[in-house]
């Protein structure tokens, strides 16, 4: 299985990564390598055995639904870069 | 051509817990921005979410409700994007193995009843709010919202009209109210509605494509955008065009869906188990206990009040259409000991026109039950009529006073006095001897006339049932 270098780039794009066009090529190569390492996994026969979704052989424990967080908005907006009337401020997005 | 439409729902609940879904901040609505947003909510690097027990204990209540399958493994993904009023970059939701599976939920239509699947229902947090109004050229974020649990009900696409689509969102929004598990406020985004429409010729089986109309957030509007989207795809069509699959915005001002987002871009989300998350076990133990505690549902509630009470559909639908209604209607009949259809009618009648009029819930009503009861008992054994009653409840509606308060102060008792009653019908068969005549002729209508005068003259407190029986005896004469 081979990565086009397009799709490298809509990778990057949906992540949000700025990679440069010359590492495009090498991108595309080294991440190919690992699809073609999943593909040949996928050649083991798994049948009779449960999908693992987490390495943990344990299951989630739960908490009681109590409110335990105290408002501690300025120690946060302290650390924001920009902020007015309680509110984060973030470059401008129009849906 | 002949169209025949296609319609799923993808409806976000809020579920009513006090703590967020993996973190220990409030949910409570209406707090100042970011007050209740803490470091899990943020996604501040190094947090850990952690499950709240009530949120899977409502998700649970509900699939039983709807008779699913209750996933015994289930198994919490990342859903990938970017945006400001999600901090993490991806919202914490369920792919693979959602908690709730296939179940149903029946519908009724202009009195035709129709089974709608509901493919799956998975938990998942909701974003915060974004502020678009000008913070100099910058967006606001609010991220007290962001954690809210929320459980996603997708239906089947089995209906088939706009008014199948608002039965379906109706029946659900009951329901989540009926189990106590989301308040169901819609100006407050705590039930949402998402709608997947597309039109085919009718007979076809294949769907045609789809769009997703986003964020309708009232039954009416819901009807009106799916109605506008029905017809728009039709148009489309019949011009010569094509449906392309995208997320549409309605606009309720100018009734209207527009383009948001082409679907290819933004539906590239890149699902992945959650590392930070273990899957959730549920065991048929927990299952069984939920099961048992449901209480009863909308639907054999409503059954029981036509078997129980003998009530006709109508009103049995409306007094079940809430559980606090309809516990409201089962106090008062016990308390006033009258028969169900006057206690039915009054619950229906004057006292919905009066909360609706003034905007108030059942809660709400400043007629209590008791006061009500005591009402009804005084129509029942004949105290006051029913025409009394309706002036009795009015001043009730006004004042704390109880019905035979009123009735005492105001000297409305109904006169059972024969001879008074006697008298006036002497009086106005004398008065009236034209109208007699007419009477004796053979002019049945006549006779309402007598009883208008009648009761007229007794300012309404006579029983009409005496005043009939003996105005006939004294015209037959």
């Amino acid at each position: 299985m081979s990565l086009t270098t397009d799709e490298v780039k809509k990778i990057a794009h949906l992540a949000r990564l700025g990679i440069d066009e010359q590492d495009v090529e090498s991108y595309a190569r080294d991440l190919s390598g690992m699809l073609d390492l999943m593909a040949r996994m996928s050649e083991l026969n798994t049948e009779g055995v449960d999908p693992m979704a987490h390495p943990m052989d344990q299951v989630q424990r739960l908490r009681a639904d109590v409110v335990t967080e105290q408002d501690n908005r300025e120690k946060f907006q302290a650390i924001a870069p920009q902020v007015e009337a309680g509110l984060y401020l973030v470059p401008k997005v129009i849906e | 051509m002949e169209w025949e439409t296609v319609i799923g729902l993808e409806i976000h609940t809020q579920l009513a817990t006090k703590s967020k879904i993996f973190s220990g901040a409030s949910t409570a609505y209406g707090a100042a921005p970011n007050t209740q947003a803490c470091a899990v909510d943020l996604g501040l690097p190094g947090v850990l979410p952690v499950l709240n027990e009530e949120a899977v204990h409502k998700a649970v209540i509900f699939g039983m409700a709807i008779e699913a399958e209750i996933s015994h493994y289930s198994v919490f993904a990342r859903k990938n994007y970017f945006y400001p009023d999600l901090p993490k970059g991806y919202q914490i939701s369920q792919m693979e193995l959602p908690i709730v599976g296939p179940g149903h939920l029946d519908i009724e239509v202009d009195g035709v009843s129709k089974r709608i699947g509901i493919t799956r229902a998975h938990l998942e947090e909701d974003a915060g709010k974004s502020l678009h109004e000008d913070f100099h050229g910058l967006t606001g974020v609010d991220l007290n919202r962001a954690g809210t649990p929320l459980l996603e009900i997708v239906s089947e696409p089995h209906m088939r009209s706009a008014k199948e689509a608002v039965a379906y969102m109706r029946k659900l929004h009951e329901l989540v109210r009926y189990l106590d598990i989301c308040d169901g406020n819609m100006q407050e985004g705590s039930f949402r509605c998402d709608a997947n429409v597309s039109v085919r010729p009718k007979g076809q089986k294949e769907f045609g494509t789809r769009a997703e109309i986003k964020n309708i957030n009232s039954f009416k509007f819901v009807e009106k955008a799916i109605n506008h989207e029905i017809e728009r795809q039709i148009e489309l069509i019949e011009t010569g065009g094509k449906v392309v699959q995208e997320t549409r915005l309605y606009d309720s001002v100018k009734d209207e869906t527009r383009s948001m987002r082409s679907k290819e871009e933004a539906n590239d989300y890149r699902y992945f188990p959650d590392p930070d998350l273990l899957p959730v076990f549920i065991s048929e133990d927990y299952k069984q206990q939920v099961k048992a505690q449901l209480p009863e549902l909308p639907q054999a509630k409503k059954y029981r009040f036509n078997e129980q009470y003998a009530l006709d559909d109508e009103n049995a639908n409306i007094l079940t259409s809430s559980r606090q209604l309809a516990d409201y209607f089962e106090t008062v009949l016990k308390e006033s000991g009258c028969e169900a259809k006057l206690c039915a009618n009054w619950i229906t009648g004057e006292l919905s026109a009066a909360l609706n009029k003034a905007r108030l819930e059942i809660m709400e009503s400043p007629v209590s039950h008791e006061r009500l009861a005591g009402l009804l008992a005084r129509i029942s054994d004949n105290t006051i009529s029913g025409k009394i009653a309706k002036q009795v409840f009015e001043e009730m509606w006004r004042s704390p006073a109880t019905a035979d308060e009123i009735i005492a102060e105001r000297g409305l008792k109904q006169i059972t006095d024969t001879g008074a009653i006697e008298a006036i019908i002497d009086k106005i068969i004398a008065d009236n001897p034209g109208q007699v005549e007419q009477y004796r002729s053979g002019k049945d209508k006549v006779f309402g006339f007598f009883v208008g005068q009648v009761m007229k003259e007794m300012q309404g407190k006579a029983n009409p049932g005496e005043v009939n029986k003996m105005l006939q005896a004294k015209l037959k004469q």
